[in-house]
């Protein structure tokens, strides 16, 4: 059915389609609105059989929910940002107990400074936690990906995170095709679980593991994430058959088959690349997409194939590897080894800042021109920074720093030209 | 014929000897078909009261729950002790997840067996003194002020021993541990600080709160089994003497924490929804040099000058409890 909805109440409804059982909510922006709507959905009656916790923290959210999916009931929660930080330790737990919890991450920078807007910060703080990784381009796609994670996670016996652009697609409204009750119970058959805590059969699940098994118990989870990589395209395909739609496997590609420059990047950003793409397109210049939708499992040959017969690639990134540059592009950059192409980094739309298409454009002609550092920062302010610079040469006592940098400003808060 | 008096406890204690009851008196643990719920091979060190209390606590909860239990642990000693891969003590369903989360963990595993209409099934959480009043304090409090369907048993030495020795805030004042040096002018942990759990899950006014200790094990087993009778959040306290921790000889084990609750260093006590509702008496009351003395961690108190002032301040506390506890019998 479609609908004119807030890509969290899109999220909430769902998931809640996913038949839930156990959902744990503690508040942080902007992943808020979606467990008020399911929150709602469980007071109202309209989602049966589903516990609703109002929890004390992020902590114990994921905590709730591994003891939850412990004893065999399908768990869900949301979260963002210094949440996702907070509960690291039991995100790590989770994985690594093979727990199959389904997590949005409603993406958003992280702190210091405080910022609630959008990067993709808080969930690549989190590539290596074990976790599957989702990211979602559209509104559409995030709400079908939670669909598809369920699927994936309980049948891979591993938790999977759906990462959507905070405020850009949660607080969005767009026109999304609501699947039934009817659709979502033919994809999805009831939770299974591997493991449980049952009387009847009693086993103790998170014994300690010393150096003579803990290696291989790793690499169990390294081999998961690869059957994830075969999983998630047979996956796409069926939700396809389903469904009606297609959702992204691994990775998409635009505009890809002759383009001598591909310009990579993850989630909402990619609808504006594809915009400018069509526009250069128009203009002549050979420029195409590949969109990452599984970050975990990264998937190395899909991006070594579409990247196979370009010149050139930029990595557009909203996230910073601090002392080396991109994470994305780390990656990236590693699918591609030995293939002699010229790989740009760009560092992109950090803690909300927008990228617009006319960046966008000047950014890859300068890329085509071989004109592009190899790794830039997109529309900086070069005035305050060195600013600052120059005041920490000169007074040893500069003052907290992210503060002076908006008195310059002379902003109280950000502000988007 | 006149009538001899029967002494129904065994010499120097105050247990009443299994044989003279009628077997449906009798401890748990004296019956046959006792579950084991922590099996015998586990690795804890030799008098340990943690394995003890876990034993009788976790025998005494599958018990009153025809076995249906299921489990929550936090790191610690006997999660250590008891799950070294690929070796299990536990023959019940048992899950172990982080230092300080268990209360959390136990709330998700109540909710799931709700949701799955499991209701014959319950919920045990269990952790020493660090992973519950420290550590583990936030889950906990959480758990405890939405009622979650959870008993938590609190394992509490006083220290985190796992670790080797460090202090928590159930440290008691003037101990001496790892963190808190016998050494300078006021050796030994501060006074001041530190907190009673029990009395703060009071404060949540939950339905049931518990102390006991590992020399009142029928008393122990007792409040496990009222508690597995009731529903919403429950904590029950042990005071489990740590042989490594408290410098005292593994035979001593039962003999430290008696000494403890006849002092009045440890109150033992129930309390419903926040007002406390029956205590366990002091038989023989006795100052608190004769608990502290054989601990090697407060051996500075002991030495060439005898710290009088801070084991007066040690008794004052002791007295403040039996005071406030109503620890001894009227008129005594």
């Amino acid at each position: 059915m479609l609908k004119q909805i807030e890509g969290s109440h899109a999220v909430a409804e769902a998931v809640a389609l996913c038949r839930p059982e156990v959902i744990c909510a503690y508040p942080i922006s902007p992943q808020t609105h979606i467990v008020e709507g399911i929150g709602e959905m469980v007071k109202d009656g309209q989602l049966k059989n589903c516990e609703f916790i109002n929890v004390e923290s992020e902590f114990a959210a994921m905590s709730v929910a591994i003891g939850s999916s412990a004893a065999g009931a399908r768990t869900y929660t949301a979260t963002a940002s210094q949440g996702l930080l907070f509960m690291v330790e039991a995100v790590y737990n989770a994985s690594g107990l093979g727990l199959p919890i389904v997590m949005t991450v409603a993406n958003r920078s992280i702190g210091a400074p405080i910022n609630i807007w959008n990067d993709h910060s808080d969930s690549l703080s989190q590539r290596d936690c074990g976790w599957i990784q989702l990211f979602a381009e559209t509104n559409q796609e995030a709400l079908d990906l939670h669909i598809e994670a369920f699927k994936l996670a309980e049948e891979l016996s591993l938790p999977v995170m759906v990462c959507m652009d905070g405020f850009i697609l949660t607080h969005a409204y767009e026109r999304v095709d609501m699947p039934t009750q009817a659709q979502v119970d033919a994809f999805l058959p009831p939770y299974e679980p591997r493991q449980v805590l049952d009387p009847a059969e009693p086993v103790s699940i998170g014994a300690m593991v010393g150096p003579e098994a803990f290696m291989e118990v790793r690499y169990l989870a390294h081999a998961k994430q690869m059957q994830a990589l075969e999983l998630i395209p047979r996956m796409a395909k069926e939700f396809e058959s389903v469904f009606g739609r297609v959702i992204g496997g691994l990775t998409r590609t635009y505009m890809a088959d002759d383009a001598e420059t591909m310009v990579i990047a993850m989630g909402s950003v990619l609808g504006t690349i594809k915009d400018v793409v069509d526009e250069m397109r128009e203009q002549g210049h050979k420029i195409g997409v590949l969109g990452i939708t599984s970050f975990r499992p990264f998937p190395l040959a899909d991006v070594a194939d579409a990247l196979r017969n370009c010149k050139r690639f930029v990595v557009l990134e909203k996230s910073l590897a601090v002392g080396i540059g991109g994470i994305v592009a780390t990656n990236v950059r590693m699918a591609v080894t030995g293939m002699g192409l010229k790989g740009y980094t760009v560092i992109a739309g950090l803690g909300g800042r927008a990228i617009t298409k006319k960046s966008l454009h000047a950014l890859f002609v300068k890329a085509e021109r071989s004109e592009l550092e190899p790794l830039t920062f997109l529309d900086v302010d070069w005035r305050v920074i060195n600013r600052q610079l120059d005041r920490e040469r000169q007074k040893r006592r500069s003052g907290p720093a992210a503060e002076a940098m908006l008195r310059d400003l002379g902003m109280v808060a950000a502000k988007i030209a | 014929m006149s009538l001899q008096p029967i002494k129904f406890y065994q010499t120097g204690t105050f247990t009443v000897g299994n044989r003279l009851l009628a077997p449906e008196e009798r401890s748990v643990q004296a019956n046959m078909q006792r579950t084991n719920s922590l099996n015998s091979g586990h690795r804890a060190c030799q008098g340990c009261g943690e394995a003890l209390g876990a034993r009788y606590a976790i025998d005494a909860a599958m018990n009153a729950t025809n076995r249906q239990l299921i489990a929550a642990n936090a790191t610690g000693c006997l999660e250590v002790f008891s799950t070294p891969y690929p070796e299990t003590s536990w023959q019940i369903p048992w899950i172990h997840s982080l230092f300080g989360n268990t209360a959390a963990v136990a709330t998700g595993m109540a909710a799931a067996l709700k949701v799955k209409g499991r209701s014959e099934v319950r919920v045990v959480a269990q952790g020493g003194d660090g992973g519950t009043t420290d550590i583990g304090f936030g889950c906990l409090s959480g758990m405890f002020e939405r009622n979650d369907d959870v008993l938590y048993i609190c394992y509490d030495n006083g220290g985190y021993m796992n670790t080797g020795v460090q202090r928590s805030s159930a440290t008691p004042p003037a101990a001496r541990t790892a963190t808190t040096m016998a050494v300078g002018d006021a050796p030994g942990n501060v006074f001041g600080q530190g907190k009673f759990v029990p009395a703060i899950a009071m404060a949540h006014e939950i339905p049931y709160v518990a102390t006991a200790t590992v020399a009142d094990l029928r008393d122990l087993e007792y409040k496990v089994t009222k508690a597995m009778g009731m529903h919403g959040a429950r904590y029950i306290q042990i005071l489990v003497p740590c042989p490594l921790g408290w410098g005292t000889p593994s035979s001593d084990t039962i003999r430290m924490a008696r000494l403890a609750k006849e002092t009045g260093v440890f109150p033992v006590f129930e309390a419903e929804n926040g007002e406390v509702t029956a205590v366990l008496k002091i038989r023989k009351r006795l100052p608190v040099e004769e608990y502290l003395k054989p601990q090697k961690r407060y051996a500075h108190l002991f030495g060439k000058q005898p710290r009088v002032d801070t084991i007066a301040s040690i008794q004052a506390l002791a007295d403040k409890n039996i005071r406030k506890y109503k620890l001894l019998e009227e008129g005594i």
